[in-house]
């Protein structure tokens, strides 16, 4: 697949308070997580993004609580798919289960601005900044991730099988 | 080559015989476990798939203790939708009303999770149950979906890093500070994707309640798992409760391990962690003159009965400091009635605590406590991110119930020693 969009970016141990704070947590309603979207973070985020637009975090995205309104938020938000250095492990498993695409890149986060423009190839394994000739590689993904991503997520894997 | 306990645990709920880190397996899950925040996702999304009928009525826990007593409208439905669910299922462990307690302390109690189990929970510190010698882990609600489904979960097989804690901790050193100065030393992501194996004469002699402490907070330094080797402390924890055979593991003498790390407790004392991460961690000799507002005991890491004898220990025949407001969350109705029984909540009354029915609510921001803007609470819980427990401009520093006890008294973070 390819993900083109601005970048967003955020520093390291962004956890799940600041992407969605638990005072939002009395529903699940996607659409209404969205509007919360990393208001801990950034206030104004949601406001400032565009639908297409990539998070872009540092090491440990998204350390802390269980919360699938974390990923959930993001996706519903229109953000198209977040990059960090690393994942915090409960967040890793929940983005691939409920069909957020993530990928890691240990250098991409040091080596950009925000609002750069980037084009991640997930096929080709490549990042590309726009107007530059970087290149960057993603880390691979488990055959089995990358398994349940093409089926649509861990509960459609299951009914498949 | 031999297994860490994680790995053996791992190991036994899947047909392989061998089993090494990084591994990814399909296992067996013993208990699958929701609250009212996790489980409205979950139950969605096993309707969404076409689930008709839980994998086994007995091994689902759906326990409604974050935002209960019921904090709003749209809190009460999601306790609804978990409700009418564990109703439709027969869900034998359902708990809410006068029976809820915080999860974490509540399961370990009711005997519902044993040694030897693997546990999966839609809640990030189910990791707790590692105490017991449980493989245990957060996931997600969608995780929690597929288990209640199918009875089985996926998993990487993780590595584990060894803790060896030796010396005697001096008096008000508790499992909460140990745990505090192991994450202020490897850091928030010091065990990511690991599991933290605690070890040594120290951690022999530790009661369950401080084991259960440490445990709880393995995933605050990015750990799936916390572990400690069932003995005798847990037999006799065990015994009394279980209701099912229950089995201990132990790790072979050649286990490998991706890190030892050794800690000497003679030399500890009471950790604080300063705001905005449980890793921001200063002895209390070092915390310096910082005010509170705010003073909560309780929660899944701390509000055990164990937890409120301490705190009412240094509250006895003493006061919060007026423009303080103590908050005593008891875990569980049954840490309730002995903390009743004891003369305990005479004591907090005295000492003008508010004590709150058991519930997350406080801990998480979420209601029984929030903070205003600007205001500091040193709380027994284990986050201290942004917003966590209010105000995104409001402050958390964590510490041990015996350092929230003495802290209220003085108004300021400080030691029992100072009272």
């Amino acid at each position: 697949m390819i993900f083109k969009g601005k970048v967003w970016k955020f520093g390291d141990n962004i956890d799940t308070d600041a992407i969605i704070p638990a005072r939002y947590l009395n529903t699940s309603d996607p659409a209404q997580l969205a509007q919360h979207c990393m208001e801990d973070a950034d206030p104004e985020f949601v406001k400032k993004m565009k639908a297409g637009d990539i998070i872009l975090g540092g090491e440990n995205f998204g350390c802390g609580s269980s919360r699938e309104h974390a990923p959930i938020a993001i996706k519903a938000s229109g953000i198209s798919c977040v990059v960090a250095k690393s994942f915090a492990r409960i967040f890793y498993r929940n983005a691939f289960n409920m069909g957020l695409p993530i990928f890691e890149s240990k250098e991409l986060a040091d080596a950009i601005a925000e609002g750069k423009e980037i084009t991640i190839d997930s096929s080709r394994g490549t990042i590309t900044v726009a107007g530059s000739d970087q290149q960057f590689a993603i880390s691979p993904i488990p055959p089995f991730m990358e398994q349940l991503i093409a089926d649509g997520g861990l509960m459609k894997h299951i009914a498949k099988k | 080559m031999g297994n860490t306990i994680t790995e053996k645990i791992l190991m036994a709920h899947t047909g392989l015989s061998e089993i090494s880190a990084g591994q990814l397996i399909n296992a067996r899950v013993d208990i699958a476990l929701g609250n009212d925040i996790t489980a409205p996702i979950a139950i969605r999304e096993f309707r969404t798939a076409g689930g008709k009928k839980v994998f086994d009525r007995d091994k689902v826990a759906l326990v409604l203790d974050h935002f209960t007593p019921n904090k709003d409208i749209s809190s009460a439905q999601q306790c609804k939708t978990v409700r009418e669910f564990a109703m439709e299922h027969g869900i034998t462990h359902f708990y809410e009303g006068g029976q809820v307690g915080v999860e974490h302390a509540l399961l370990p109690e009711k005997g519902i999770v044993l040694p030897g189990d693997l546990v999966i929970g839609a809640d990030s510190h189910t990791c707790t149950y590692g105490a017991l010698g449980a493989f245990a882990t957060g996931v997600g609600s969608t995780d929690l979906a597929a288990a209640m489904l199918t009875g089985e979960l996926w998993f990487k097989v993780p590595s584990s890093i060894k803790f060896v804690v030796y010396g005697k901790m001096p008096k008000w050193v508790s499992g909460k500070d140990l745990i505090l100065n192991i994450i202020g030393r490897i850091g928030v992501d010091g065990a990511l994707y690991q599991a933290m194996e605690f070890t040594g004469e120290t951690i022999s002699a530790l009661p369950m309640a401080d084991r259960l402490s440490m445990a709880n907070m393995a995933i605050e330094a990015g750990a799936k798992n916390g572990i400690f080797a069932p003995d005798a402390v847990t037999e006799e924890y065990v015994k009394p409760r279980a209701r099912r055979p229950y089995k201990f593991y132990a790790s072979d003498a050649d286990a490998v391990y991706s890190q030892i790390i050794e800690i000497d407790a003679d030399k500890l004392e009471p950790q604080v962690a300063f705001p905005h991460l449980p890793s921001n961690v200063k002895g209390i000799s070092k915390a310096g003159n910082v005010k509170i507002d705010q003073s909560l005991i309780g929660s899944c890491t701390n509000g055990r009965i164990e937890d409120l004898r301490i705190a009412a220990g240094i509250l006895k025949n003493r006061k919060a400091a007026p423009h303080v407001r103590l908050i005593v969350v008891p875990a569980t109705p049954l840490i309730y009635k002995q903390a009743m029984k004891e003369g305990l909540l005479d004591i907090f009354m005295d000492a003008d605590a508010v004590i709150s029915p058991p519930s997350c609510g406080a801990c998480l921001g979420g209601h029984l406590g929030i903070l205003a803007e600007g205001e500091r609470s040193i709380a027994t819980t284990n986050r201290n991110f942004v917003g966590r427990m209010g105000h995104p401009k409001s402050e958390v520093y964590l510490a041990s119930p015996a350092v929230a006890a003495a802290s209220a008294v003085l108004g300021r973070i400080a030691s029992p020693e100072e009272l």
